[in-house]
């Protein structure tokens, strides 16, 4: 049997992992009664009813007369190249500085483009960079270097 | 009277130096961001909310609100000229203003949109500053079981704009509930669902949360849809109005001020429910209903004009009950609460000035986008012309240095890049992202208010049935979702979304 809504199928089965997840990390605070819920009464509660329509939505996906609806095919280049720029980003920041980690987001995240240019994406992260360190250096002050630490300290 | 007194003070803070140039900055940052194709008020807000944070409470208000209705008529410009609704409630903009461009009156459907939400958003203020006082002395007398069962209408209300599945909605909505939890429990100081991570005892913040959500997921799927746009060719010419054109749109303007300030009072109102109604309203009423969809003017007065109304007249609910009616104005309330402002009817008395100039200001920022877009429409036009893959870099490093200034920390980027994957994963399943937001800024208030409520009842939950006013919130809730829920109903919403 082929499984006809497999959107519907992994949204259900998505749905009813937070539900669970929720209510086993719930019974682990004080539950409590009614009238004086414990921190996990609320969140107990809200896990159940989660649960309950994630099984819903997955079972609903699976009988015969199910809507047709397969998800659309997933582009990894994009996905990888975006989150991966953001995350090094972060890990960048504290240390290379706004300038370098900028260069760095810009570069990195266009590669996810099917139409990048190297040359399109230097000159563009050269703009940001001096647009970024204009309005969150010298105007808003962050707390953030922003130049390189170990080169020119932390100033 | 009291009204123009209020209203005077409103107009005093609103004129300072410092007010007006935020609120124009606002104005003009929110229209450059909300231009741009795909990009619609959510995540205009998102990108641009970190911007605010510096300034003192009354000033980032008034900014942040600027921004807002910038980027609903940016939204619109964009729909009329290249076709590409940015979000919902622009949508139907295209459908006469993109025909209207196409034969050339790409001028004329810009200044009636210009002047439309001016003379909507007037109304809409003035309203909003008659209603909102008698409103917060009624939300004054509201307990535990009032409170919650209107946030349990209010939640019910996103569903409506949702498109797709209400189950999966409810879902959504859930798990935004949830969410909102994350973080130490005010009542018994425990930390849930925060697996030993400091930065997660304070909750998820809500500036990850709006930017991982709507900001970087959307970057995700439009990378994958790999569309090649249409940009506009030839100049804007004949921004000015024949008289005829003005006799023909007035009646219209007025019909949409008046629906859009209504149905943006309702929860799950707002914008997008105003401008489809509107629409749906003049083609209706129309001798010549063939003729919308095919440059039809007044299909871009009416709808143009009642979602500047609705966006107006939501903030409302927001400003004296404390419930944000649609997920742009859960921003609205997330950044208040950013600010040290819980939003709710003890905004007005105990700071008159911010709520009273906040109203003002919107008049005023009405006044700037006419005077700000008509000239500056050239630049706009051109904007639009930037390819997405120099656009998605600069919008990911604003997201980015964003994210960092307002908790110094770099772990929230990190989770925004999280929240942006699930976010994405969301849209994939036709989940869509924008009722969880709701939830997000309900879920605390929601879980104090039971307790509150079950503690005085002694766990008797009869509590929320049995007043009168808390009854008539859940009957309409359960109405709504019954009306959502039934198939005839289902498949006109869906009808009216694929349009």
């Amino acid at each position: 049997m082929s499984i006809k809504n497999t959107k519907d199928l992994w949204a259900g089965v998505i749905f009813l992992f937070f539900g669970i997840a929720t209510m086993v990390l719930a019974m682990g605070y004080q539950i409590g009664s009614a009238a004086r819920m414990g921190p996990g009464y609320f969140p107990f509660f809200l896990g159940g009813v989660l649960t309950v329509l994630g099984l819903i939505i997955a079972v609903r996906s699976l009988v015969p007369g199910a809507r047709a609806e397969r998800i659309a095919p997933i582009h990894l280049r994009p996905i990888l190249c975006v989150l991966l720029a953001v995350v090094l980003f972060g890990l960048l920041l504290p240390s290379l500085g706004l300038a370098l980690s900028t260069v760095t987001l810009v570069v990195l995240s266009s590669l996810g483009s099917h139409e990048f240019k190297l040359r399109d994406a230097l000159v563009s992260s050269g703009v940001l960079v001096i647009v970024s360190l204009a309005l969150f250096v010298y105007f808003l002050r962050i707390q953030a270097p922003a130049w390189p630490v170990f080169f020119f300290g932390r100033t | 009277m009291d009204l123009f007194s209020n209203l005077a003070l409103g107009f005093q803070t609103a004129l300072s130096l410092q007010n007006l140039f935020y609120c124009f900055m606002g104005t003009l940052v929110g229209t450059l961001i909300g231009v741009l194709p795909g990009i619609g008020p959510i995540q205009t807000v998102a990108i641009l909310m970190p911007a605010t944070f510096a300034l003192p409470p009354t000033t980032a208000l008034i900014m942040l609100a600027g921004i807002y209705y910038g980027a609903q008529y940016g939204g619109s410009t964009t729909s009329i000229l290249v076709n590409l609704p940015g979000e919902a409630s622009s949508v139907v903009t295209c459908l006469d203003g993109y025909q209207m461009a196409r034969q050339g009156r790409a001028g004329a459907a810009l200044s009636v949109s210009a002047l439309g939400s001016f003379a909507a958003g007037c109304f809409a203020t003035c309203l909003l500053a008659v209603l909102s006082v008698p409103l917060a002395e009624l939300a004054f007398k509201f307990g535990p079981a009032e409170n919650f069962s209107l946030m349990v209408f209010g939640l019910v209300g996103s569903i409506v704009l949702a498109s797709g599945s209400v189950i999966k909605a409810v879902a959504m909505i859930l798990l935004g509930l949830l969410l909102g939890l994350v973080g130490t429990d005010v009542t018994s100081g425990i930390q849930r669902f925060c697996f030993g991570i400091p930065e997660l005892a304070d909750g998820i913040g809500f500036v990850a949360l709006a930017m991982g959500l709507f900001g970087i997921s959307d970057i995700l799927s439009s990378l994958e849809r790999r569309e090649k746009r249409e940009n506009l060719k030839g100049r804007i010419a004949g921004l000015w109005l024949s008289l005829k054109d003005l006799r023909t749109v007035a009646p219209a303007v007025i019909r949409g001020t008046l629906a859009g300030s209504l149905l943006g009072i309702l929860p799950g109102g707002g914008p997008v429910l105003a401008s489809f109604s509107s629409y749906m309203l003049e083609k209706k009423i129309s001798r010549d209903p063939e003729s919308f969809g095919k440059g039809n003017i007044r299909g871009v007065a009416a709808p143009e004009s009642a979602n500047n109304a609705g966006s107006q007249t939501s903030f409302v609910p927001l400003l004296t009950l404390g419930i944000p009616p649609n997920p742009v104005l859960a921003m609205m309330a997330g950044a208040m609460m950013i600010h040290g402002i819980q939003p709710g009817p003890r905004v007005i008395s105990s700071n008159p000035a911010l709520f009273w100039g906040l109203i003002a200001s919107m008049w005023l920022g009405n006044l700037m986008l006419v005077i700000l877009n008509l000239p500056l429409i050239g630049i706009w036009v051109r904007l639009l012309s930037v390819p997405y893959r120099l656009l998605y870099p600069a919008i990911l490093v604003f997201c980015c240095i964003g994210i960092y200034t307002v908790s110094n920390n770099i772990f929230d980027i990190f989770l925004t890049a999280l929240l942006g994957f699930l976010g994405y994963v969301f849209v994939k399943l036709d989940c869509e992202p924008a009722p969880l937001i709701l939830g997000f800024i309900l879920g605390p208030m929601m879980e104090e208010n039971l307790r509150r409520g079950m503690l005085l009842s002694r766990g008797d939950p009869s509590f929320l049935v049995t007043r009168p006013l808390s009854l008539v919130f859940l009957l309409m809730a359960f109405i709504l979702l019954v009306i959502v829920a039934v198939p005839a109903v289902r498949q006109r919403r869906e009808q009216a979304f694929r349009e």
